[in-house]
Parts: C-alpha cells; sequence; structure tokens
C-alpha cells in the first residue's frame, strides 16, 4: 500500500491505462536511436566521472574516479612485514573468493586432485552469485544454436567482446547447465524435463533457465554444499590484501588478513585463481547498487598492483530496474524475469515508454530520460522513478503466476507492506554489474603467469555490456575452466623464493608520478558508519 | 526516532531503519553477520526482544524495521549440522535420511521453527516430508529458504533444518525431477562438432555484416 497521495494520484493512471497497454508491443529502438540514448543518458558517457590512470599497466586510460583512487592507492601492507619463509597456509591452488566462480573452480581443481585452500573476506557464499535472480542463459532448444546465443551477446555487448572467451562462453553454456543438473540444482521444468526458458533484454531465443526467481541462489547454496562434501578446506572471514610472487615474477600466493583481528598470515600456492567479484559497493557516481556487502574491487586492485592489464574498467552496468521505493529496499535488485514474464514499463502518466526487454544499458538510459528531459517520473523520497506495472503478469498469465515465477520479489515487496500482485513497483537504475575487469586468455590466466582469474573479476567475456543470464553463465564456465586450468598448471610448476617486491616498485611509480594521499587499498568492506559524531 | 538496545547500549535511530542501518547509523562497522543486505544470503540472523515482551525473537537485520525498545545482539551465524555425502552415491530413498539427520525423527512437533522461519515458511512441513522420504515435496516447501538457521535455534531435536532441506533438494534436482532430454541432445551437439563451423564463420565475419546480422536478426516471440 502506498501512503503518498502523489503516488497514489500516478497508479491510478497506471490502472486506467492497464488493459490497453497490455495490448502494446512497443517497436525496439534503432541502432542510432540506441548510440544517441546511451551517449546522452549513460551514466557510462558522464565524462567529469572518470579520470586517467597515473601509473601501472593501464597508465593514461580512463576509469571511474573512485575506482581510480583505490588502484593507485596506498597498500595495506605499508609498514608491515610477513615472514614469506613461513607460510601459514600452503596449497597447489589458492582461490581468493568463495562466490559462484570460485567454489567452481575449487570442485574442478579438487576433481583434478589439486589440495585446494578457499579464502573469503566473508563466508563461503556470501557474494553476488547468491543474489542472482533472473536465470542463466544456453541455447539448449531445438531453435536456437550457440551462434545465435553468441550474436545475441556480442551485439548486446557493443560488438567489443573478446571473441575466443564469448566463443567459450556460449559454446560451454550447455554443459554448464547439464554440470549444475547433475549436482541437483533445481531448474524450472515442464512435466516432460523441458527446460522452462524465457527472454532477457536483448536475447532473440527464449534461453533462460531460472530456479524460480531464486537462480543465483540456488546454484550457490548448490556449489557451497558441494565444497563442503568434498572436504575442500575453506577460511572465512579472511581477505587477500596483496598477492605475493616468486623470485621469477609468478604469481606464489597471497597475504590474507583475519577481518577482525587484523591479524596478517601468508599463503603460499602453485597457482592462485582471483574470484573476488565486482565493485558495486564503490557506489561509482552515487548510484545506490544491487550489489552483495562485499563487492569493492579488491582483484582488480591487488592483480593491477601486481602487474595485470584491465580490459574495459570504464564500463559499468547499471541494472534498469532497481527497487526506488521504499527507502529500505532502495537499490536492490527487481529482477529483469518480472519484465520477461510480462510487466511492462511504465511513467508517471500511465504511458508505455519503450519495449520492456531492450537491453540493460539502453533500458536504463531510457529511464533516465524518462527521469530526467521528459520529466515523466513519478517523485520519491530518492529521487525520481518509473512504475514497472506488475499486476500485468496475473492479467496475462492468471493468477498464481507471481508466486510461482518470482516468489522472491512477491515476498521483498510484501515485507514492506507492497503487494506486487495488486500493485505496481517503482524502479530507477541501480549499479549492478562491473563489465570490464581483468584480461585473460581462453585458458584463464592474467597477464602474470600462474595468475587465474574467474567471475565478475574478469573483463572482456562481455564486451561494454552484459545480457542478463550471462553471469551466472559466466561464473560456471570460467570458473570451472580456471579450476581446472590452474590444477593442471600446479603439477608443474615449482615455486620459487616468495616475495613483495612488487610493492616497492608501485610504491616508487606512485611517488614519481606525485600520488602522494594516503587512501589505503583494496577497500575490503564499504564504510557505511554515520560519520556525525565520529571519533578518530 | 525510536529507542533501540544495540548490544545492551541505548542508542536513539530514525524509526525507518532496518536494524542492519540501525547499527550503522549508531557507529558500528559490519564486519560479521551481513551479506547481501537484502534477504538473500541468510547472514545476518539476529535475536531481538522488544521491552515488556517475554519472547526472543528472530529476524533477518537487513530486512526487519527497528522498534521503539528493541533489544538487539546479532550472531555471525547459527553453526548448523552439515552432514558430508557423495552426490553421486546416494540413492534418493528413505533411507539415506535416517542416515545422515536420523535426529529429524525426534521432532516433537512443536512448530517452533515454522514461527521462527525468516522466510514464512512451512517449516515443520518440509522436515515431515523429509521424514517420509518424500524429497520432491520437501524440495518445493523449502525452496525458499536463504539458510540463516534462526529455526535450528530453536529446535528441541537438535536439527538443522536448511541442512536437511539441501540434501532433500539435491536429491531432487539430481535424481527425481523430470530428466532434460533436449540438453543431453544438445551438449553432444557440440561435443560432435555440429556448430563449430556456423560460429567460426560468424566470429570471421567484418564487423559491419556481424552488425547488420544483429541489427536484423528475427527474435523469438
Amino acid at each position: 500500500m502506498y501512503l503518498d497521495s502523489k503516488m497514489n494520484e500516478s497508479i491510478r493512471k497506471v490502472e486506467a491505462a492497464r488493459e490497453a497497454n497490455m495490448k502494446l508491443d512497443p517497436r525496439r529502438m534503432t541502432a542510432e536511436e540506441k548510440e544517441n540514448l546511451l551517449k546522452t543518458f549513460h551514466p557510462d558517457y558522464r565524462e567529469d566521472q572518470f579520470v586517467s590512470l597515473r601509473i601501472g599497466p593501464n597508465k593514461g586510460e580512463k576509469v571511474p574516479t573512485e575506482l581510480a583512487a583505490l588502484l593507485e592507492g596506498k597498500s595495506r601492507m605499508d609498514g608491515l612485514t610477513v615472514d614469506l619463509t613461513k607460510p601459514d597456509y600452503e596449497a597447489d591452488v589458492l582461490i581468493i573468493g568463495g562466490g559462484g566462480a570460485g567454489c567452481s573452480a575449487a570442485i574442478e581443481a579438487n576433481e583434478n586432485g589439486a589440495s585446494v585452500l578457499v579464502v573469503t573476506k566473508l563466508r563461503v557464499g556470501d557474494a553476488n552469485t547468491m543474489m542472482a535472480e533472473g536465470g542463466i542463459q544456453a541455447a539448449d532448444k531445438p531453435n536456437d544454436s550457440p551462434a545465435q546465443h553468441f550474436l545475441d551477446a556480442f551485439g548486446g555487448g557493443h560488438f567489443a567482446a573478446q571473441k575466443d572467451l564469448l566463443y567459450k562462453l556460449v559454446t560451454e553454456a550447455p554443459e554448464a547447465i547439464q554440470w549444475l543438473s547433475k549436482l541437483g540444482v533445481e531448474f524450472d521444468k515442464a512435466p516432460d524435463g523441458t527446460m522452462i526458458t524465457t527472454h532477457g533484454g536483448g536475447t532473440s531465443r527464449k534461453r533462460m533457465h531460472a530456479a524460480k526467481d531464486y537462480s543465483g541462489a540456488e546454484i550457490m547454496r548448490t556449489l557451497r554444499d558441494e565444497v563442503l562434501n568434498r572436504g575442500i578446506p575453506v577460511v572465512d572471514f579472511t581477505s587477500a590484501i596483496e598477492l605475493i610472487k616468486d623470485e621469477n615474477g609468478r604469481c606464489a600466493g597471497a597475504v590474507l588478513m583475519n577481518m577482525e583481528t587484523k591479524e596478517l598470515m601468508v599463503a603460499k600456492a602453485k597457482t592462485v585463481i582471483l574470484a573476488t567479484g565486482g565493485a558495486g559497493r564503490l557506489h561509482y557516481q552515487g548510484f545506490p547498487t544491487s550489489n552483495h556487502y562485499g563487492a569493492t574491487a579488491d582483484g582488480l586492485v591487488l592483480a593491477y598492483r601486481a602487474g595485470a592489464r584491465l580490459l574495459y574498467p570504464d564500463t559499468l552496468q547499471y541494472h534498469p530496474t532497481g527497487a526506488a521505493f521504499p527507502a529500505q529496499i532502495y537499490g536492490a535488485l527487481v529482477t529483469e524475469k518480472v519484465r520477461s514474464v510480462g510487466a511492462m514499463l511504465v511513467n508517471a502518466n500511465g504511458e508505455v515508454f519503450m519495449n520492456p526487454l531492450e537491453t540493460r544499458d539502453v533500458s536504463a538510459a531510457s529511464i533516465i530520460r524518462e527521469c530526467t528531459e521528459r520529466g515523466n517520473g513519478v517523485a520519491t523520497p530518492e529521487g525520481y522513478a518509473v512504475w514497472l506495472d506488475t499486476p500485468m503478469i496475473e492479467a496475462k498469465h492468471g493468477a498464481g503466476t507471481i508466486e510461482k515465477r518470482i516468489p522472491a520479489m512477491m515476498r521483498m515487496f510484501a515485507k514492506h507492506g507492497i503487494d506486487i500482485r495488486k500493485e505496481p513497483i517503482l524502479v530507477y537504475p541501480t549499479l549492478h554489474y562491473q563489465n570490464g575487469g581483468l584480461k585473460i586468455s581462453a585458458n584463464g590466466q592474467t597477464d602474470i603467469e600462474n595468475l587465474y582469474a574467474a567471475g565478475e573479476v574478469v573483463g572482456g567475456i562481455h564486451g561494454r555490456n552484459r545480457l542478463m543470464g550471462n553471469s551466472l553463465l559466466d561464473i560456471i564456465v570460467f570458473g570451472r575452466n580456471a579450476g581446472k586450468e590452474a590444477s593442471e598448471k600446479a603439477k608443474t610448476v615449482q615455486v620459487g623464493e616468495l616475495t613483495l617486491s612488487h610493492l616497492s616498485t608501485y610504491n616508487t611509480l606512485r611517488a614519481e608520478a606525485g600520488i602522494d594521499d594516503d587512501k589505503m587499498s583494496p577497500q575490503l568492506l564499504p564504510d557505511y558508519v554515520r560519520k556525525e559524531n565520529r571519533g578518530k | 526516532m525510536v529507542h533501540v538496545y544495540l548490544f545492551g547500549k541505548k542508542y536513539a535511530v530514525p524509526a525507518s531503519l532496518t536494524i542492519m542501518e540501525a547499527m550503522e547509523y549508531s557507529g558500528y562497522q559490519l564486519v560479521r553477520g551481513c551479506g547481501c543486505r537484502n534477504g538473500f544470503c541468510g547472514a545476518c540472523a539476529t535475536v531481538y526482544r522488544i521491552a515488556g515482551d517475554r519472547e526472543l525473537k528472530a529476524c533477518l537485520a537487513c530486512s526487519t524495521k527497528v522498534e521503539d525498545n528493541m533489544y538487539v545482539a546479532t550472531l555471525p551465524f547459527f553453526p548448523l549440522v552439515k552432514e558430508v555425502y557423495n552426490i553421486e552415491e546416494v540413492k534418493p530413498t528413505q533411507q539415506i535420511m535416517m542416515q545422515l539427520y536420523p535426529e529429524i525423527y525426534s521432532c516433537v512437533g512443536c512448530n517452533a521453527c515454522t514461527k521462527a522461519c525468516t522466510q514464512g515458511l512451512n517449516t515443520m512441513q518440509y522436515i515431515a516430508y523429509a521424514q517420509r522420504g518424500e524429497y520432491a515435496k520437501c524440495a518445493e516447501a523449502s525452496f525458499d529458504c536463504v539458510m540463516c538457521g534462526v529455526c535450528s535455534s530453536r529446535c528441541p531435536a537438535g536439527i538443522s533444518h536448511p541442512q536437511v532441506a539441501m540434501l532433500a533438494r539435491r536429491l531432487n534436482g539430481k535424481y527425481l525431477a523430470p530428466h532434460c532430454d533436449h540438453l543431453d541432445e544438445r551438449v553432444q551437439e557440440i561435443l560432435d562438432g555440429k556448430y563449430e563451423k556456423l560460429i567460426e564463420d560468424l566470429m570471421g565475419k567484418p564487423i559491419e555484416e556481424i552488425k547488420e546480422l544483429y541489427n536484423t536478426r528475427d527474435i523469438e516471440k
């Protein structure tokens, strides 16, 4: 129930127009229209929000201001020492990050006979994977093909994806679904076993597989269960604050920090997999985020300082439909599946202003235009928003559809007194995904020998925009891939003497570039503590 | 503003805040007991009591609003019993549950688990399904579980309900749910190299041609 009279006035317009709106099939924008829209309204194009990196492998390239401060930041090791000759942990494969990519990698490395260690700064499974709602793509229906999947993803990503990585993503997608099924993940299926699939923004075939709207949670809890069944050691509440190399410049471990006691420890490994996820909690441009508490770009910082190149670090994904009201869930994800199953985007006057299944960047820019230039937004305490007309879903597909297909969304709003079966919901773009990240080759290795990366920390798989359902897919495909490759490589690695000399090299670069601020990185966690009355 | 007691200390916080936001508002930097901040990960299980009320309640701190005179204590997590098994070797029979989680048969039917569930699930009912080996029903009834463990903290029989349900769901997903044939066929086709040429031809085209293909592709209704 909405209490604000202006909101209610607008809802009545939405209700009055609903029947007519439902019959609409708004045309898709042309390539030119999309390009103009993005240039004018997408946050990636706000030049004043980006700066050029002054040091490191991507020197001279633009990144978000908040990220630059961390990439150029001061090491948390500054002034501290650890004894590299006495490792606290040793393993063949060290995996940093306990989300979907890290766990997939751990399972495959274990399968390949390697000793594996997983470290995570929160608990294993506390990750963006857990929060993915809508689904996972795979071209496994007769009217579909991996080539069609490639075309959708390549075009949706503005033809910038690294082709060999995208090739791997789409051709290994059906096998990823099969692997998950064999682990016991419960996908939505018809009684004859046919996968129930829907569209996502920018897909040309219905290839979105789902587990209600808990798709990521269902995948994550199953992967976590499998990691524990295999007895793979997991060290919770422990972050990695620097990578360690050996005398030959190859990655050979990490300096770990107990998040509570701040105790430092050394983990030595033959190969290392970074699976640290994204950066939503850096709140680029002041946007709210749909991301997990730990999404602070740590992996980018660690690897960049050690000499790894980034690809497309200037491109972020703003999910078009973040919750805009009430304040308690501001920025929380409203899954794209709400639109896949029939809800349309409607402005304050009850008008449908776009096809609801444009790609995410285009949809987000279109909503921003509606709320700014066109002045058709609904006023909320946090700004302006548009309606996502959820009652349409049951008007189209019958009563009970919402509870069956998007129960998490129903619950999330019901907790705040809004029944999405009867009332529309207010949405506005929220910072959702890091399109860019570490550059890898098809075997999962970064520029640094024996340092692999998988999941959101990687850049280039999706180009400059990612389609719904391709991230759950990439953490599985590239997580497994990294686990296999890193464990295979570990069989032949002889680790030399451990060193942190790359930190002094980086410090020299900082000094030469005149960077003298004391910002420490990686950030590890966001700081939401109220600043008022706070002592130093 | 309302008054809340966080870990025993009294603070005044805006009434619109969640418990989690109230902690941050009051100066606590969360290191544990904070995850997705939106009700999906179960990391922020919290116990509280309202002054004058005898009942100790439990909730997720991220999705529960503060109330006046609320006494709050968080736990980093509720430690659950997780039995280890090989998913390839177990069978979806009643026996496996008896073997791994025999305590479910000690359920006294108090229903405290259901009352405590932060997701509003019928927890006692899904345990009853598990007792009978009805894993498909157990999987469906427990599907929305975020594994916060509040139910288990209330159980006089020592049942780790979320882990019981996890086993049931994996058994259902792997062995009982209808098998998907078109998935197996597609995986085999890819292994046989059926799509290699198609996709390599596409990748090899000049960018303008790929753009044209993308912009004019037909979209399934």
